[in-house]
């Protein structure tokens, strides 16, 4: 310790890494309340991600295709295992599942609009399908959650697939939760419970236990559905290889595989950080089983958390996607998080981008919430819009690089397009490390 | 009566041969022979037929029932009657687990005795069982009435939303958030109509009344396990 009155040389003050700010700053919150963080979102924490990974492009052994001529399918078909009618899709970037509940009506009409304006499609939520989703979507996909709220016969023969949600990214193995403020009359009738109450969603399905008794209610919903509509399984990112081989011996169409950087509309903050797996880590354990049993292409494979551009739909589709997911995004094309309402975002003790309190139902950009007053604020037509431009983006994007690699259609991506940037990303994607022909674990290699 | 023989055809054909009845169909009667514990038989009908399965049934038999009256004259698989929305479901036997489960409406009958989590997530339906439950029926149950005419298992009712059981023998134990209610004339009204449609020897008196504490229903850490 200087002594200050010498006139010496002070040690700068030093934070530590391990009790940083925000880790102090939690520590107080928890010590004032008494009750852990709840917030929406996926994992904010830095992560080995698509960022890890470039593509190689063309070169002397690699035949490019001019970039504004030549053609680049985009075009994808889910469901063709089983389904008497597949999807059929113009581009591989699908909306994930978010419910009506979690956000506003206008807000699940957008999406809607913009998925449909861009042949894609749409995704219910744990609340039920609205007249409005099913109206505005050309293609919607059921989701057929633990808590069945809203689960009728009737939305399930309309639903163009339907897709059995067995856990998400942002939560593997927890359920979620509505609080009071966002149960609306409307939220509440169609959950068939008291208005204002936390609603919990159940983390586990009321009538089936583990992939023998998946299957045998595969079967009763084909069976009521006329073996017409695909069936999805998702997942959240927790053992891949295992989880896949299950949804597909107990008889998926597609199978779903959500990584940790995947949102949800409200769990505990602690859950997010600390269970389940990057994107990146999960992929191609997935590929790697559906390959082990002759089902790569065949059940195909869509994934999600963490889907922000083309380049990123690329690579995904590089290690074996069929198809992505994308839900954060999709609310950051229609408008949520937008610094145009910063002093909003200030009062509520946040700044834009880092708005995460969806459950509170106070989105000052309207689309996270019940209150009639914000969700005035937001337009579904104009979100729509923006929604399908993003979308329109991302596939461009997608294509540029497919064709760099001499691929005329995304499909043909393939794991040899692609380097790794880092030892970990190298080791999870099982991409070999940039400059060298090798990857941490690689067969024949010893280390 | 039409009789669909599951010795000579398919799951698949009868049930397409059932969802196939309209509205207004003049084909109400219906059999089903040799089910041999079939999984999803007659699940998703949608028109008021009545059918009779004359044997046992495996998982889901009658699932998300709308209108008809389905009758099992045997014992019935997991999820007999899952997610029903309306019509009728009896079962001379016995029930496995979740039966009735998220049901939205309509009148479940179990004449025997029904297994674990019966009426889990139920969301509006009656069930009437003239036996005995098993453990964590009623979990997380939201709307309905769930009558037991014998007893209930291991920690019924736990985590109870606005759903009303009446258990007229002994409760093994109530779940998270369970209490025993006041059984006013309102309830005895409800139990007496229930017990009559579902052919059930027992008075109303007998019977106790349990319901939600709505301790959870403001999320409290208080209240976290």
């Amino acid at each position: 310790m200087t002594d200050k009155s010498s006139g010496a040389p002070l040690t700068a003050p030093i934070q530590s890494a391990t009790f940083s700010n925000p880790v102090n700053a939690e520590i107080r919150r928890a010590a004032a309340t008494g009750i852990y963080d709840i917030r929406g979102g996926g994992a904010k924490r830095k992560l080995p991600h698509f960022d890890d990974l470039l593509f190689l492009g063309a070169s002397m052994s690699r035949y490019p295709l001019e970039g504004y001529r030549e053609k680049c399918e985009t075009s994808v078909s889910l469901g063709t295992r089983f389904a008497k009618n597949p999807i059929e899709l113009d581009i591989p970037v699908t909306i994930a599942g978010m419910s009506f509940g979690a956000l506003s009506g206008p807000a699940k009409e957008a999406l809607g609009r913009g998925a449909s304006l861009a042949g894609t499609s749409t995704t219910t939520g744990d609340g039920g399908m609205t007249n409005e989703e099913r109206g505005h979507s050309n293609k919607l996909v059921y989701q057929y959650l633990p808590s069945r709220y809203g689960m009728n016969p009737d939305d399930l023969r309309r639903a163009d697939a339907i897709e059995i949600v067995v856990g998400q990214g942002a939560k593997p193995g927890g359920g979620g939760m509505l609080l009071g403020q966002k149960i609306s009359d409307r939220v509440a009738e169609m959950r068939n419970l008291p208005k204002g109450i936390d609603q919990r969603s159940a983390c586990r399905h009321p009538d089936w236990t583990g992939p023998d008794d998946l299957e045998i209610k595969i079967l009763e919903l084909r069976e009521i559905t006329g073996w017409k509509v695909p069936i999805y399984i998702k997942v959240g990112g927790a053992r891949p290889y295992f989880d896949t081989t299950l949804a597909v011996k107990a008889g998926a169409d597609v199978v779903v595989l959500d990584g940790m950087q995947g949102g949800t509309a409200a769990t505990q903050d602690v859950f997010i950080e600390n269970v389940g797996q990057p994107i990146l880590a999960c992929i191609r354990e997935s590929v790697r089983a559906l390959q082990d049993l002759g089902m790569h292409r065949e059940v195909q494979l869509i994934v999600s958390g963490g889907i922000r551009t083309g380049a990123d739909v690329a690579k995904a589709m590089a290690m074996g996607a069929d198809a992505v997911a994308i839900g954060t995004a999709a609310l950051i094309a229609l408008g949520d998080n937008d610094p145009k309402w910063e002093a909003e975002y200030n009062a509520l003790g946040t700044t834009a981008g880092a708005y995460d309190d969806w459950h509170e139902g106070k989105d000052p950009a309207g689309i996270t919430t019940q209150d009639p007053e914000l969700m005035k604020r937001f337009d579904p037509i104009e979100g729509g819009r923006r929604l399908n431009n993003y979308l329109k983006v991302m596939t461009l994007e997608a294509q540029t690089i497919a064709r760099a690699c001499g691929k005329n259609h995304l499909h043909n991506l393939e794991p040899e397009d692609l380097c790794a940037l880092t030892m970990e990303a190298a080791a999870m994607a099982k991409i070999p490390l940039a400059g060298t022909d090798w990857y941490p674990g690689k067969p024949g290699t010893s280390f | 009566m039409q009789t669909l023989d599951m010795a000579d055809i398919e799951l698949r054909e009868m049930n397409e041969t059932l969802h196939a009845q309209a509205e207004n169909t003049n084909q109400t009667s219906w059999e089903i022979v040799n089910p041999k514990g079939a999984h999803a038989i007659a699940c998703g009908l949608d028109a008021p037929i009545e059918v009779t399965v004359k044997g046992s049934t495996g998982y889901y038999c009658g699932g998300m029932n709308k209108q008809a009256t389905i009758n099992i004259e045997g014992s019935a698989g997991p999820g007999v009657a899952e997610n029903m929305m309306s019509g009728t479901i009896v079962i001379d036997g016995d029930a496995s687990q979740y039966a009735g489960a998220t049901g939205h409406g309509g009148l479940l009958v179990i004449k025997g005795n029904a297994s674990s989590r019966c009426g889990i997530s139920m969301k509006g339906i009656d069930i009437v069982v003239h036996g005995n439950i098993g453990h964590m029926s009623a979990f997380m149950a939201q709307t309905g009435n769930l009558v037991v005419c014998g007893d209930a298992g291991d920690a019924l009712g736990d985590s109870l939303y606005e759903a009303r059981l009446f258990v007229r023998g002994s409760v093994k134990s109530l779940g998270a958030d369970c209490i025993e209610k006041e059984m006013r004339p309102e309830h005895l009204a409800i139990l007496a109509d229930l017990l009559e449609r579902a052919g059930a020897d027992a008075k109303p008196e007998e019977f106790k009344r349990y319901g939600s504490a709505r301790e959870l229903y403001t999320f409290k850490i208080d209240n976290a396990y």
